[in-house]
């Protein structure tokens, strides 16, 4: 019985293991220089963790090698204000965070900065990416280990993470919907306000209009 | 003891079962996602034009051996689910090719398998007490609550924009009629008064 145990969690283990291996998660292609860009529309004071890992083309063997070292990625993370707030360069596997201050769409944007693609892979670069946001980030054996808590504890803790999250997310909702109203509301009122200025406008240069033309027939003897 | 380091290592890498992106669709480009999976693995596909021209765009999804599973063409926002027949690489494309200037913003979901239990223990298969179900039962409710946010922060994305470019429109429209309408005021003046001073000069010619 232990022994069945045993090996079920050894399976589980090497489905993990093999899992890895076989590259999970989301991939896409990037060309040489391409920069490529991803929008994260979140609230403020919400953690966001990215992880990604490359993979060259390999031209002899026809397929992407596994790993190679010696490549990187420049990773630029910019704030609603456009205001960068994480520029650096990383390896070829790479593991990125931070934290919003202030509540918006963030832009997470990933560019290869090698040259030696051009030369070696025919440009073209294999990128797996993951991100994480909110409470998806918290890593909860690390949790349970360090506040000693119970399962039972450890899943109210997960469900207290998510109600906070849903809430940093509804008092978001709050700033976003002022932020249309404000819009409309301005809009509205341009319209109102260019209209009257424009009826004005018009009736201004047709009286001016009538007024020059008789003035100048009269002074031609026309009139 | 290894193994179970190993474990918590790879928990700690993050094997995450679903994505969602929100990437920039250039005006005549497509945008592939790549996702390999194993066989009888359910997957949803969830998107959603954000900005850009009529908010619409192409999406098709293929099996590893290039059969069409979904296919939609000028699509504002879906939901395609899938069960898996083969292991292999599902490839996931949002075409932007019909569009010539505009380009659009795309917000992607790819959920698949289950979702990860909280510690590697929790995966056995001992019945739960009473409190453990009731979490289990608010997790869920809880996800679909975040997911119904979601929604609604796209759609407001979506006619928030709607909104700042007829407030854009709007205002340059504006100023460019008021232009127009010096210019046409004026203009029309000048030309009336060429037309009299031509004819009174040939007037003058003949007589």
């Amino acid at each position: 019985m232990d022994s069945e145990i045993r090996l079920g969690e050894e399976l589980q283990t090497f489905q993990l293991i093999f899992c890895v291996l076989l590259s999970c998660g989301l991939y896409f292609h990037i060309g040489e220089t391409e920069k490529k860009c991803f929008i994260e529309e979140i609230p403020d004071e919400t953690m966001v963790i990215g992880k990604y890992r490359t993979q060259l083309w390999d031209k002899q063997a026809g397929s992407f090698l596994p790993s190679t070292p010696g490549l990187g990625m420049h990773v630029e993370i910019k704030d609603p204000d456009t205001k960068i707030i994480l520029s650096r360069q990383y390896g070829s596997e790479g593991r990125f965070t931070f934290t919003s201050h202030t509540p918006g769409e963030h832009q997470i944007c990933l560019h290869s900065n090698s040259t030696k693609m051009a030369l070696f892979a025919g440009g073209k670069l294999r990128v797996h990416l993951e991100i994480q946001v909110g409470e998806h980030t918290n890593n909860y054996p690390e949790i349970a280990a360090k506040d000693k808590l119970t399962e039972l504890q450890l899943r109210v803790r997960q469900l207290l993470d998510q109600v906070e999250q849903i809430q940093k997310e509804q008092s978001y909702q709050r700033y976003r919907e002022e932020r249309f109203r404000m819009t409309s509301e301005s809009t509205n009122q341009r319209v109102l306000w260019w209209s009257i200025a424009q009826t004005f406008i018009l009736i201004v240069t047709g009286i001016w209009q009538m007024r020059h033309l008789k003035s100048f027939f009269e002074a031609k003897k026309l009139v | 003891m290894l193994r179970l380091g190993l474990s918590c290592f790879l928990l700690h890498v993050a094997l995450v079962f679903g994505t969602e992106l929100t990437f920039e669709l250039p005006d005549n480009d497509k945008q592939c996602f790549y996702e390999e999976l194993y066989k009888d693995v359910k997957f949803d596909i969830d998107f959603q034009v954000i900005s850009g021209g009529n908010y619409d765009v192409d999406c098709f999804v293929t099996d590893p051996h290039d059969n069409v599973l979904y296919n939609e063409r000028k699509k504002q926002y879906d939901s395609f689910s899938h069960t898996t027949a083969m292991e292999g690489v599902y490839k996931v494309c949002f075409s932007n090719e019909f569009s010539t200037f505009t380009h659009k913003i795309v917000y992607m979901d790819f959920r698949h398998g289950e979702e990860q239990p909280l510690l590697d223990k929790m995966s056995g298969s001992t019945a739960l007490t009473q409190l453990e179900s009731s979490c289990v039962a608010i997790h869920e409710v809880l996800k679909v609550v975040a997911d119904s946010q979601t929604w609604y922060r796209l759609r407001e994305a979506q006619d928030r924009t709607k909104a700042e470019h007829l407030f854009e429109r709007v205002t340059y429209w504006s100023i460019g009629e008021t232009v127009l309408l010096f210019v046409i005021g004026v203009g029309q003046v000048m030309l009336l008064k060429s037309f009299f001073s031509e004819r009174k000069g040939s007037v003058a010619a003949t007589t």
